[in-house]
């Protein structure tokens, strides 16, 4: 019993806001075309997600593939940029040359906002996937990177003279002490990283290319689908939760070792 | 062939903010046999854990040099098993894996290193803990593993830099009687550096005393007293009560130099 009131408590929340919202929209306070009613919201985008009814008119059982080309980008680019941001922020952090030659260039960019690349984005690469994998890369490359020279950069020097006691070469003690013991603040970066990530993938879609989510929000606003765009924004929260999910689960089997280290020991 | 030999050892710490030179250790001369137990002893700051760690070869020495086993130390290795004064067992592998990693580093499969941890836990009284982590662990245990993971890279010497220091009184004591035990069994040098007088006597078949800035070692006083020793012991009593009078007589003398 105890244990089903628990689980409810999440829903708490959100079972309120929509209650509220759905009163609010029937009021009449608002035109209802501008706030549409969390009913009308679901009703099209299960016309969206199934073609129930053709009233998400061209949009009509586009969900599976528009989420999948969102996926898609997401996913090659936060490849890209997690397999860069760990190499390099390992070796930024492990050896000093590297440091001093490459990283103050690294910070220079750093702060340019992701968003501000997209005219180049789109000479570059023309409208289609690659201005959007671009941008994604860029925007989870330095929260991986950052957090992988901070996990190497405090990773116990102990442990590295335990290493070099038992005759570790440079290479197996970047392999089997240096990441693992990076691993934590690496994981950290990954989270920050997907969540960027995704807002840089509906906000290219919604400029510089012709498929997906963002492109459906976009559109959507063109035709004063209100219902469309908050459809769409709530795919985003859900597949961008879901992603994030999947981050925690992989922490948890990997991160195995650090069970029990929270305050409570629980 | 002695087990260690320390030929003029100097140690010289370049202070870069006050730009001047801290001589930590002075011409340190000392030849360790095999199969001895060599406690240095010493008040914290005389640079016993620094000598240790050149022996280690975590430090280089600014002159002279360092032997082990006839061979001159120019860096970390795994003739030269170390106990760390912090367990630094890597958190992310179990107490058979940080036993065993040496052999992973060697490349060994998986089955054959398993079965070569499992003497070592067995030997620090671990059977059962095989595949706990570290954070698992109490410090006794963690400092078990320490010990395990040195004496599986079978070196030529075990260094130990006060690992049984964070321990509580009790522990400590437990850890003193089984290390003995080990190392009555396994046989090998050890240089073991302690700041307690009690703890060098329980342990070493010799003690060398090191006194204060600069480091200096002092005198080199061999313990024939047998195993297990008994701390309340009179034999035991006079020889505790003959360090410590050295060091009273180091301190004195420190306290004058410093005044005038």
């Amino acid at each position: 019993m105890l244990h089903l009131i628990r689980r409810g408590e999440r829903l708490v929340v959100p079972f309120l806001l929509i209650i509220g919202w759905e009163i609010f929209s029937r009021s009449g306070l608002l035109p209802a075309a501008l706030l549409p009613a969390p009913s009308i919201v679901l009703h099209s985008w299960a016309d969206w997600a199934f073609a129930i009814d053709g009233s998400s008119q061209t949009y009509s059982g586009h969900w599976l593939s528009d989420a999948l080309a969102s996926c898609l980008r997401v996913l090659t680019g936060y490849a890209i940029a997690t397999a860069s941001g760990v190499l390099l922020g390992i070796a930024i952090g492990w050896w000093r040359w590297v440091e001093r030659t490459i990283e103050p260039t690294v910070q220079m960019i750093r702060p340019i906002p992701p968003v501000s690349w997209i005219p180049l984005a789109i000479i570059w690469f023309g409208i289609a996937d690659k201005p959007a994998i671009f941008l994604v890369f860029l925007g989870a490359f330095f929260p991986i990177l950052l957090n992988t020279i901070h996990g190497v950069k405090t990773s116990d020097r102990n442990l590295i003279r335990a290493a070099a006691m038992m005759g570790a070469t440079e290479q197996q003690m970047l392999r089997q002490v240096i990441f693992p013991a990076a691993l934590p603040s690496i994981m950290a970066g990954l989270r920050i990283g997907i969540g960027s990530a995704w807002m840089l993938t509906v906000t290219a879609e919604m400029v510089a290319v012709k498929s997906g989510i963002g492109y459906v929000l976009w559109d959507s606003y063109y035709f004063l689908r209100y219902d469309l765009v908050l459809a769409a924004m709530v795919s985003i929260g859900l597949l961008g939760y879901g992603t994030d999910l999947l981050l925690k689960l992989l922490m948890q089997s990997t991160l195995r070792w650090q069970r029990g280290q929270t305050v409570q020991g629980r | 062939m002695a087990a260690i030999e320390i030929r003029n050892a100097v140690k010289i710490y370049q202070d870069q903010q006050r730009k001047r030179d801290l001589l930590a250790l002075d011409t340190v001369n000392l030849t360790v046999e095999k199969n001895d137990f060599l406690c240095l002893l010493g008040p914290s700051g005389c640079g016993k854990s620094t000598l240790l760690n050149m022996i280690a070869g975590f430090e280089s020495v600014s002159s002279g040099e360092i032997l082990v086993d006839g061979k001159p130390v120019t860096g970390p290795g795994a003739d030269r098993g170390m106990v760390f004064q912090q367990p630094t067992l890597m958190p992310w592998l179990t107490v058979w894996e940080n036993i065993a990693f040496h052999l992973k580093l060697r490349g060994v499969h998986k089955a054959a290193r398993r079965e070569e941890a499992q003497l070592y836990i067995d030997m620090v009284g671990l059977t059962g803990f095989e595949n706990h982590y570290p954070n698992e662990l109490s410090g006794g245990m963690a400092s078990r593993v320490g010990i395990a993971r040195a004496l599986l890279l079978n070196p030529a010497v075990i260094l130990m830099d006060e690992p049984f220091a964070a321990l509580d009184a009790q522990t400590r004591m437990d850890m003193q009687e089984e290390l003995v035990a080990i190392w009555q069994k396994h046989q090998g040098t050890v240089v073991f550096v302690t700041h307690s007088v009690e703890e060098a006597l329980v342990l070493g078949t010799k003690i060398a005393v090191m006194s204060c800035r600069p480091g200096r070692l002092g005198e080199l006083i061999p313990l024939d007293l047998p195993y297990p020793r008994d701390i309340t012991e009179a034999a035991f009593n006079d020889r505790k009560r003959h360090i410590l009078a050295r060091f009273k007589a180091e301190a004195d003398k420190a306290r004058k130099s410093a005044a005038a």
